[in-house]
C-alpha cells in the first residue's frame, strides 16, 4: 500500500514536471500569438533547437556528437534560450511581415528544415540516434529529492517567467503588442515601429520555446530529431494555448498542467488495456484532443480564461490608467 | 544522360503532377474560402487509405475504384466543413487555420485507428519498365499516373472555363463581395470547391500510393511541397498550381543530380527540404508567386 502511495507520488511529481515544461512552452507561444497574433506552427522547431544546445552544451564530452563541454546546466539553459533567440530573430527578419497563414505556413517549413538538419549532420547531433546522458539537475540526491528537485526547478522557472510576462503585459511595450494584434494599420499610424515589435514578440516567444526544449532535454536525459514532430509538440502547446485562454498568461499555465494531466492520464489508463487496444488509444486520444480543440474553438473562442482587457480612463484619454 | 532521363527527369515528372493535383486544391480553398487549409494532405491520405480499401474489397485495379474514392472522400471533406469550417466561416480566418491544424490531426489519428500505421500497397505485383532504345526504362505505372493526372487537370480546366460553377469559383477567388453582389450563390460554390479539391487530393493519394505505398504519414508529407506549389503558382490560381506544383516536383528531384562534380547537388536526406526552402524563399521575396496570385 505504502509502496503504491509512493509511486503514485513519484508519478505526481513527474506528471507535473512535464506540465510545467509544457508552460514554459505555452507562455512561449502566448507572447507570439496570445500577445501580438504571430501565428507560430513550428514550435517544435524552436522546441528541438533548445534541446539540442542544451545537450550539446552541458553532456559529458563524446565522440558521437559535437560539443560535450560538460557546462553546468544554467549555462545550458542560457545557452539554449540565446540560441533559439538568435535563430528566430534570422527567421523573423525574414518572414515576420508574412500575412497570419503565410507565417504558419514559413514557420512549419522552417521547423521541418530544423528536423532534417539535426536528421542529417550526424558529426554534431548524432543523426536519428540523438543525444542521450543529459546531465539532469539534482540528480546526485537521494530517490524522491532528485525529482522532487526538478518539479521545484521548473515550478520556480514558470513563476519567474508568470511574473514577468504579466509585467510585460501590462507595460506600454505589452499595450502596444495588443495594439498591434487588434489593428495594425492603428499602431502603425501611431508611429510604432510595428515589424521592429514584431519581431521582438516572436524572438522572446521563441527564447521561451528554447527554454522549455532545454528543460524537457534535462528531465528526460535524451533527444532525438522526431521529438521535434508536429504532433508532440506544436499541436499540444497550441491546444493548450487555445483552451487555456490565449493571451492570458493564467489562461496559458492552466491549460498547459490541465491538458497534459488528461493528455498522460489517458496514457497511463490506455497501457492497462491489451495491447492491440493500447496502440489504437493513442491514436484515439489524439482524435478527441483534436475534437476539444474543435469544440472549445466553437463554443468557448476565448478558451477558459478570457483575455482580461485594459480599461480606458472615460475623460482623459491621455492619462495611462494604472493596471 | 540516360541515368539523368531514367533517375530524376522521369521521377521529377511524376511527383510534380502529383503535387500539381494537390497543388490545385490547396489553391482553390485557399482563394475561395481564404485560408491555408494544413487538412488538405490528410485529405490525400484518406482518399489512398480508401481506395486501398475498395480495390481490397472488389479486387479492381486501383484506377477502376479511383472514381468512388475521389466521391467518398469528397462526401468525408463535405461532412468536415459542416461540422468545422462553417460554424467558423464568420470570424476572423486565422480560426479557420487552427481549427484545420487541429483536424489534420483528427484525420490522421483516425486513419490510424481504422486501418493501422504499418507501410501497405496496393499490391500490383512487379511492374517491369518498357525499354527504348535499349536504355530509356519507363514504368507503365509512372505512365498512367502522368496521363491519369493529364486528364483531371484538363477536366479542371473544362470545369473553370466552360461551366457556370467554374465562372462562379473564378469570380469569387477574385471578389467574394462582388460575386456575392452579383447573386452569386456562395455557400454552393464552397461546395464545389471542396468537392473539386477533396477529388483531386484523393486521386494525388492514390497516384503517389500506387507508385510507392500507402501509410498514414503520406498526406503530412505532401503537404508542404503542395503549400510549396500553391505559393509558387500563386493563391487562387489553378493553372499556376498546375505549373507550381511540377516546378517543385522536378526540382526536388532533380535538385539530388550531381550537377558539379560528382557528388549529389544536394544531399539525398535534404530533398525534401528543397520544397520547403522555394517556399520559403517564395514567400519572402515574391507573396504573389511567379503568376501573380492574390495575397491576402
Amino acid at each position: 500500500m505504502e509502496q503504491q502511495l509512493y509511486g503514485i507520488f513519484l508519478y505526481g511529481v513527474f506528471l507535473l514536471t512535464m506540465g510545467g515544461i509544457y508552460a514554459v512552452l505555452t507562455l512561449g507561444l502566448n507572447i507570439q500569438w496570445g500577445f501580438t497574433g504571430l501565428f507560430n506552427a513550428g514550435v517544435a522547431g524552436f522546441f528541438a533547437i533548445g534541446a539540442y544546445t542544451t545537450a550539446i552544451v552541458t553532456s559529458a564530452a563524446s565522440e558521437r556528437h559535437l560539443g560535450g563541454y560538460g557546462l553546468p546546466v544554467a549555462a545550458g539553459l542560457v545557452a539554449a534560450m540565446v540560441a533559439s533567440a538568435v535563430i528566430a530573430w534570422g527567421v523573423g527578419r525574414i518572414c515576420i511581415r508574412l500575412r497570419a497563414d503565410y507565417l504558419a505556413i514559413a514557420t512549419l517549413g522552417i521547423a521541418e528544415i530544423f528536423r532534417l538538419v539535426l536528421k542529417n549532420e550526424v558529426w554534431a547531433t548524432n543523426g536519428p540516434r540523438g543525444i542521450s546522458l543529459i546531465p539532469k539537475p539534482f540528480e546526485h540526491l537521494p530517490e524522491p529529492w532528485n525529482q522532487v528537485g526538478m518539479l521545484l526547478l521548473v515550478f520556480a522557472v514558470v513563476a519567474v517567467l508568470y511574473v514577468l510576462l504579466e509585467r510585460a503585459r501590462r507595460s506600454p511595450w505589452g499595450r502596444v503588442m495588443a495594439a498591434i494584434r487588434e489593428n495594425e494599420a492603428a499602431a502603425r499610424a501611431a508611429g510604432k515601429d510595428v515589424e521592429r515589435l514584431r519581431i521582438e514578440a516572436f524572438v522572446l516567444g521563441a527564447a521561451l520555446m528554447g527554454l522549455g526544449g532545454a528543460l524537457m532535454a534535462h528531465h528526460i536525459k535524451f533527444i532525438e530529431p522526431n521529438a521535434a514532430e508536429p504532433v508532440s509538440a506544436t499541436f499540444l502547446v497550441w491546444v493548450m494555448l487555445v483552451i487555456g485562454g490565449a493571451a492570458n498568461n493564467r489562461g496559458a499555465v492552466f491549460g498547459a498542467i490541465l491538458i497534459w494531466t488528461i493528455w498522460s492520464t489517458a496514457e497511463i489508463l490506455s497501457a492497462r488495456l491489451p495491447p492491440e487496444w493500447a496502440v489504437k488509444s493513442a491514436y484515439l486520444r489524439i482524435f478527441l484532443v483534436g475534437l476539444a480543440l474543435q469544440i472549445i474553438l466553437q463554443r468557448f473562442p476565448g478558451g477558459i480564461f478570457r483575455e482580461r482587457r485594459f480599461r480606458t480612463a472615460p475623460s482623459s484619454s491621455t492619462r495611462e490608467q494604472p493596471p | 544522360m540516360i541515368e539523368f532521363l531514367n533517375f530524376y527527369l522521369i521521377p521529377g515528372l511524376v511527383l510534380g503532377s502529383i503535387y500539381a493535383l494537390g497543388a490545385i486544391g490547396v489553391t482553390l480553398t485557399f482563394g475561395i474560402l481564404r485560408f491555408a487549409n494544413f487538412a488538405h494532405g490528410e485529405t490525400m491520405t484518406l482518399g489512398a487509405f480508401i481506395a486501398l480499401s475498395l480495390a481490397t474489397f472488389t479486387g479492381w485495379h486501383p484506377f477502376a475504384v479511383l472514381p468512388i474514392a475521389m466521391a467518398l472522400t469528397a462526401l468525408a471533406v463535405l461532412g468536415m466543413d459542416r461540422l468545422f469550417f462553417r460554424p467558423l466561416r464568420h470570424g476572423s480566418t486565422i480560426i479557420l487555420v487552427i481549427a484545420s491544424f487541429g483536424l489534420m490531426l483528427m484525420v490522421r489519428s483516425l486513419v490510424q485507428l481504422v486501418w493501422g500505421a504499418q507501410l501497405r500497397s496496393f499490391g500490383q505485383g512487379i511492374d517491369l519498365p518498357w525499354v527504348l532504345f535499349d536504355a530509356l526504362r519507363i514504368f507503365p505505372k509512372h505512365v498512367t499516373i502522368v496521363c491519369a493526372a493529364l486528364v483531371l487537370m484538363l477536366a479542371v480546366h473544362l470545369l473553370l472555363s466552360r461551366t457556370r460553377a467554374g465562372k462562379a469559383m473564378r469570380a469569387m477567388a477574385d471578389s467574394p463581395d462582388l460575386a456575392r453582389l452579383t447573386g452569386i450563390d456562395t455557400e454552393r460554390v464552397i461546395v464545389t470547391t471542396w468537392i473539386v479539391g477533396a477529388g483531386l487530393a484523393a486521386a494525388a493519394g492514390v497516384f503517389l500510393a500506387y507508385d510507392t505505398h500507402v501509410e498514414s504519414q503520406l498526406g503530412f508529407k505532401l503537404l508542404l511541397p503542395i503549400f510549396a506549389a500553391a505559393l509558387l503558382g500563386g493563391i487562387g490560381r489553378p493553372y499556376g498550381a498546375m505549373a507550381g506544383g511540377l516546378v517543385i516536383g522536378l526540382v526536388e528531384e532533380l535538385s539530388t543530380y550531381p550537377w558539379i562534380g560528382s557528388e549529389a547537388l544536394v544531399p539525398p536526406g535534404y530533398k525534401t527540404g528543397v520544397a520547403f526552402a522555394i517556399m520559403v524563399a517564395i514567400l519572402i521575396w515574391r507573396p504573389s508567386g511567379l503568376f501573380r496570385g492574390r495575397v491576402f
